[in-house]
């Protein structure tokens, strides 16, 4: 399915780094960018996200190596923050289970258009939190945080992603708030029907390592899950085994990513969506073998793209460096703005900046020696 | 009582000395988190935990308890662990 619509202005990169954050404004070209920051220069910023819905306010989710984990909120684009009343939280013990306390908040999810004031946040170890007012209080959202299922389908730190285990791609059905989906690292893919009143898993047809039980939920470990903007009922998961496609209201996973070369394999953390195509997106596939380096195959880092579904992909590499380059580019680092063509855009482990203004075809340093970039996303704001 | 706050924490305090009421450390905590709010939950977790790099002393002795105890015009002094990067 393709759409078309006018980009609403400029895009602004909104760049969260493991030491603050940067603003990147772009001209109409798309060719030169004017750099606001460091904002919180020192602050571990997990993500920075602008509402959608008003196209003014920004959410960063912050700590520091020393202090406890918050939310700093501006409705100027950065010209002042006030931090949230009450970030995300934990409730005290509950169900004999273990109390536990959030480590930090990973990712910020603005809530359905008819909702104005509703954000989601994931954590690390895995929450789920809700804010009614624009991300100033936050409470724990679902069942899902106390509930001994959950729980073991949580497991433990030592089961999780190096820097904590994460509740992440939280999707809301743009026709339906009621419809929700999100993922954890370790723990799979879940659905809500009933506003979150429930959540089963949707795992059918995901792969994990070999010798695991896929029947086991907490063996499940999605990196990204994205849904088309264009057409909700098609998800894209980049998982810890592999890419995948899922057609609603199909419930069984369709592994695309074998069609990608064996050498380079379908092994990465983020995954990018066309804005108007259903067909079209964007991974960037990373050394999954032996030990996990967590670099680019072979030191040569490359897109790759399909523009039908994941029967084919297409190597996506002029500009980038041709050898000895060994970064990657983490689950929330890579984005696409609305143009047509559309420009792509990642941030590097080794804090570079890159853009493609061609879909891909073409890429270009914006900057360099960042720190290591976290999330990257792309922003209209009005 | 005299309060020291660590650097990390000054963008809510402005200065490393404050005055704070209470006559346990979780008593001087929340009237700091009065004073300047938020800056509780950065030392202290949500189930009452000092965070791992926050240390409280009192009188040379590091705060295992918040509970504890203080005197009138005494002072608190809180730390940031020199550890992690």
């Amino acid at each position: 399915m393709t759409t078309h619509e006018t980009p609403p202005g400029n895009p602004v990169l909104l760049v969260a780094t493991r030491k603050g954050a940067w603003l990147y404004h772009a001209d109409a070209a798309r060719r030169t960018w004017r750099v606001d920051g460091p904002h919180f220069l020192g602050h571990i910023v997990n993500h920075l996200v602008l509402d959608p819905r008003d196209g003014r306010t920004l959410l960063a989710a912050a700590k520091t190596g020393h202090l406890g984990p918050t939310l700093f909120r501006s409705t100027d684009l950065g010209q002042t923050w006030q931090e949230a009343a009450k970030p995300p939280a934990f409730g005290p013990a509950a169900n004999s289970l273990d109390a536990r306390a959030v480590d930090h908040t990973f990712w910020l999810a603005p809530g359905p258009a008819g909702e104005p004031d509703v954000w989601y946040a994931g954590t690390s170890p895995q929450g789920l939190f809700r804010s009614e007012d624009g991300g100033r209080h936050w409470a724990p959202f679902s069942c899902i945080n106390d509930d001994p299922q959950y729980r073991h389908w949580f497991g433990t730190v030592q089961d999780g992603t190096p820097d904590g285990p994460k509740l992440h791609s939280i999707i809301v059905d743009p026709r339906d708030p009621r419809h929700l989906y999100f993922a954890m690292s370790g723990g799979g893919v879940h659905e809500s029907t009933d506003g979150g009143r429930s959540f089963a898993p949707l795992v059918d047809g995901m792969e994990v390592v070999a010798g695991f039980d896929p029947a086991e939920i907490a063996f499940h470990d999605p990196h990204c899950v994205r849904a088309c903007p264009g057409n909700p009922d098609r998800l894209y998961q980049q998982n810890h085994c592999g890419i995948y496609r899922l057609d609603r209201p199909g419930r069984r996973w369709q592994r695309i990513g074998r069609n990608l070369p064996p050498a380079i394999g379908d092994i990465g953390f983020p995954l990018v969506l066309h804005p108007r195509d259903d067909r079209t997106l964007w991974v960037f596939p990373m050394d999954g073998s032996d030990v996990w380096p967590r670099t680019s195959p072979g030191g040569r880092p490359a897109v790759y793209a399909t523009r039908d579904g994941g029967e084919t992909w297409q190597r996506q590499d002029a500009g980038l460096p041709a050898d000895q380059a060994w970064w990657t580019v983490k689950r929330q680092a890579m984005t696409a703005d609305r143009h047509d063509p559309v420009g792509l855009y990642f941030g590097t482990t080794s804090g570079e900046l890159w853009q493609s203004r061609d879909e891909g075809g073409h890429w270009e340093c914006v900057a360099r020696h960042l720190p290591e970039i976290y999330a990257l996303e792309t922003a209209y704001p009005r | 009582m005299r309060v020291l706050i660590p650097s990390a924490l000054h963008s809510y305090t402005g200065r490393p000395w404050v005055e704070a009421q209470g006559t346990t450390v979780a008593a001087v905590l929340d009237d700091l988190d009065r004073q300047f709010p938020g800056i509780r939950f950065r030392m202290i977790d949500e189930q009452g935990r000092i965070r791992r790099h926050i240390r409280l002393f009192h009188r040379r002795e590091m705060v295992v308890d918040l509970g504890l105890p203080l005197p009138a015009d005494d002072e608190l002094m809180i730390v940031q662990a020199l550890s992690g990067g």
